[in-house]
């Protein structure tokens, strides 16, 4: 949810300041280069796409924060007629 | 009496440790606390002339360590407070004079004789912030609103947990009410959010700071000013009080601010 100032800061240079600060934490408390995440996305796609029929473009991987700790969260939608099942 | 140690630190440097140290000490001081502070940055004093003791100066921290004084010979008594003492410093040594467990050591014998030893810490997280941070208690950091002190604040924060030292406090130092409100600089609640810490203080961005430390005479010992009153405030929530934060500028304070930036925002709309 964004915050009051969020709201009223918008297009400032103290959103933007808050928008960059909140990636760059997340990458230096996970020690994970931002780089990084690209590649992730890539690899995550190919490994379920070898069992499941992807939406490859829908696919958001990304960190979120959640007090000082962060999860990896990645939305991987499927398509809407798999393909039958090949391997068992 | 077991005292308590609160080492005050930050990530980058320059964001107001000094200051912070000598106005969390004058005001505890003040209360009737019966105070020490030290200044960690061994090769890099200060805290002597923020405080205005440079002159009395005779042993400082690595004598005490050496062996060359008893600590209470390195103690040097305030001009204003009787309950305030500092111990310097030294000028002409670097970091590695001091071990963590030196600090541990002194520390334990102040705290026989002191309610809050004080401990004033160098930027960064090499020797001198290790040394600083070992006999603590409680840890404070100190950020301004602005990206890298924040994003060096949270580096901090996590090397304090690390060290099984936390959770720290935070204080945002040098918020300027006018930028905040024209969305050009951090807002209080912005930095909460993001390093997801305990606030104990909300400073604001004054020159008289500066006055006062050319006088060499803590604002936290004017009784009218905002920002004096800002550093009691912090003194007094670290004494265990609940100091609201709407009282720690008037009614420019955090919440005055927010609920004044509702109104503007209301205003804009209408
Ligand atoms: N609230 C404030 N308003 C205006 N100026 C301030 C404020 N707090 C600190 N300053 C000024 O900022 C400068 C740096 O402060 P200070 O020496 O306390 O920082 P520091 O964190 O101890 O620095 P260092 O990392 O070098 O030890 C000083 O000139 C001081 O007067
Ligand atoms: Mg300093």
């Amino acid at each position: 949810m964004p915050s009051l100032s969020d709201l009223l800061g918008r297009n400032r240079s103290a959103s933007t300041a808050k928008d960059r600060l909140r990636v760059v934490l997340i990458h230096d408390r996970s020690a994970l280069p931002p780089g990084v995440m690209d590649a992730l996305r890539q690899e995550l796609i190919e490994v379920v796409a070898r069992h499941i029929d992807v939406d490859q473009h829908a696919v958001r991987v990304e960190m979120v924060q959640e007090g000082r700790s962060a999860t990896l969260q990645a939305e991987i939608p499927i398509k809407a007629s798999p393909k039958p099942h090949s391997t068992e | 009496m077991t005292g308590r140690v609160i080492t005050i630190t930050s990530g980058k440097g320059g964001v107001g440790k000094t200051t912070a140290t000598a106005n969390i000490s004058a005001a505890l001081a003040d209360m009737g606390h019966k105070v020490v502070c030290m200044d960690a940055d061994i090769g890099l004093r200060n805290l002597d002339v923020v405080l205005g003791l440079e002159n009395r100066i005779v042993y400082d921290l690595v004598d005490v360590v050496e062996g060359r004084c008893k600590v209470r010979q390195a103690m040097i008594r305030d001009k204003r407070l009787e309950e305030l003492y500092l111990i310097p410093a030294a000028q002409t040594r670097d970091k590695n004079a001091v071990a963590p467990k030196d600090m541990v050591r002194i520390c334990d014998e102040l705290r026989q004789d002191f309610d809050y030893i004080v401990i004033d810490s160098p930027a960064g997280i090499e020797r001198g912030f290790k040394n600083a941070i070992a006999p603590a208690d409680e840890v404070v950091i100190i950020t301004n609103p602005e990206v890298s002190a924040v994003r060096d604040a949270d580096r901090i924060i996590g090397l304090v947990e690390a060290e099984q030292k936390g959770p720290a406090k935070l204080v945002v130092n040098r918020i300027n009410t006018e930028m905040v409100e024209r969305g050009d600089m951090l807002a209080v609640a912005d930095v909460l959010e993001l390093l997801a810490v305990e606030l104990i203080g909300i400073v604001p961005d004054d020159s008289a700071v500066l006055v006062s430390t050319n006088k060499g005479a803590p604002i936290a010992l004017e009784p009218k000013s905002k920002t004096g009153q800002a550093f009691r405030d912090i003194a007094r929530r670290l004494t265990g009080e609940e100091v609201p934060f709407s009282a720690s500028n008037g009614n420019e304070g955090f919440l005055g601010r927010l609920s004044k930036l509702i109104g503007t925002k209301e205003g804009r709309n209408a």
